[in-house]
């Protein structure tokens, strides 16, 4: 099948057939690699993309599915420099791996989106679907909050 | 990866959706949200020759108040319901439940009706569905018909729409009332009910008390609803439904709690659950979203 749907601000069209998975598709056909594969199922968030705005896990959707709608991976909020988000996470050391990353940076672009100023309760709701099995959450919880504070400013992309 | 290979289709009316899911008996899925769907195609656990996706379908996504009835359609998502006015005005309960589904990845995608659709013992809206009065609307190709919630879970991961049947929404009946959720997870955050409790109190004290994860259905206890009926809340009241638990429900043993640790907890929580329902329904109470568990 024909798919045309938009990545990352570029349009493609790509031939799908209806039983691949949308997280398959960008990898390997649109080359979007930081879109991980983790459980397959829904529950760890390393595939996490942004659909029209909001987080969707790329695992549970067809390709199919993402005709005419707009994608945006983490290469897609990077082509201009890091985030002001990115940058807190490089400057708090707040991933180690990095597999989960590009997901929980994608989850919490989307509750500064919604939310400018959360609460840390508004960050731990926002990353419960986000697993992280390196840091313990605290440094990346204190970089999203750090990303709310109006004084934060933007960040120095200084590598500790 | 899916394995097995299907055709896909996208139909952009009700009237075309019911027809192909009408040709192809045996063998065909709805796709809305596709949360549980595509996860299940993963495993093989459904291995259907067509997919039909409605979601192109305009009329499915609508919310609205309609007299005291709150119509909710089948493309409805569980941020929808978060996210909606009218929702949080006439039925939070429905909020404070969509709140504790998954994480927001999910909640953006599953809808509710899917929810109850799919069916699975934990589904988090049966319980709360079945708390108040809704009717399961569906189409199929001879016409439409609606489907007492109380009919509707007919055994594990099945319900009584056939197959060939759309659901285009739920019908729930809002009057005054107080609400509650109660979900009991391994941790905060992340994770399917290892019991959950539903309950609605309306202001002649009617209380409609339903259960999720306790039964191969979300199911509701009409016992303990009776011995509650015009009744204020005390203590000795709420002992007494509290010993009835372990006969209204049969949870199983998994890796995810004991049968014996669900059944005391079901207790706890319908204790809690009661005093917050009734304190609601009066206007005081612990917010909706508070976990009380």
């Amino acid at each position: 099948m024909e798919l045309e749907v938009k990545v990352n601000g570029e349009q493609w069209m790509l031939n799908v057939a209806p039983a691949d998975v949308l997280l398959d598709v960008l990898r390997e056909h649109v080359g979007t690699k930081s879109t991980k594969i983790g459980c397959e199922r829904g529950d760890c968030g390393s595939c996490t993309i942004l659909m029209d705005g909001r987080t969707v896990r790329s695992c549970l959707v067809l390709a199919v599915e993402a005709e005419g709608h707009e994608i945006v991976t983490v290469e897609g909020i990077s082509y201009e420099g890091l985030s002001e988000l990115q940058n807190l996470f490089l400057r708090i050391n707040a991933f180690q791996c990095g597999f989960c990353a590009p997901g929980i940076v994608l989850s919490a672009t989307e509750l500064l989106e919604h939310n400018p100023n959360p609460t840390r309760h508004d960050v731990q709701e926002a990353l419960a679907g986000n697993l992280c099995r390196c840091t313990g959450y605290e440094p990346i919880i204190e970089a999203v909050l750090a990303a709310g504070r109006p004084e934060s400013g933007p960040g120095q992309g200084e590598t500790p | 990866m899916i394995a097995k290979e299907f055709e896909y289709r996208r139909p952009a009316t009700l009237g075309e959706a019911t027809h192909l899911l009408a040709d192809h008996p045996g063998s065909v899925r709805v796709l809305a949200g596709g949360t549980d769907l595509v996860a299940w195609l993963r495993d093989d656990a459904v291995a259907p020759d067509l997919v039909v996706d409605i979601k192109d379908i305009p009329e499915l996504r609508d919310i609205r108040l309609d007299g005291q009835t709150l119509h909710v359609g089948s493309l409805v998502t569980f941020t929808d319901l978060i996210e909606s006015d009218l929702v949080h005005d006439h039925a939070p309960l429905l909020v404070e439940m969509a709140e504790t589904v998954a994480s927001p990845g999910i909640r953006n995608r599953a809808t509710m009706v899917g929810n109850i659709c799919s069916a699975v013992p934990s589904c988090d809206a049966g319980p709360v569905l079945l708390a108040y009065n809704t009717t399961v609307h569906v189409t199929g190709p001879n016409g439409s018909r609606s489907i007492d919630i109380n009919d509707w879970f007919t055994g594990l991961r099945e319900t009584a729409r056939t197959e060939d049947e759309v659901v285009t929404h739920l019908a729930i009946e809002v009057p005054k009332h107080g609400g509650v959720y109660v979900k009991l997870m391994r941790y905060a955050g992340e994770d399917l009910a290892q019991a959950a409790v539903g309950i609605v109190v309306y202001p002649n004290l009617d209380y409609r008390v339903a259960f999720g994860a306790l039964a191969p259905t979300p199911i509701r206890s009409t016992a303990i609803e009776a011995e509650l009926q015009g009744k204020e809340l005390d203590d000795a009241l709420i002992n007494r439904v509290v010993e009835m638990v372990p006969d209204e429900i049969s949870p199983i043993t998994d890796m995810r709690a004991t049968a014996e640790y669900r059944t005391h907890i079901t207790g706890v929580m319908l204790r809690r659950g009661l005093v917050a329902a009734v304190e609601r329904l009066e206007g005081k109470g612990p917010e909706y979203g508070t976990r009380l568990i």
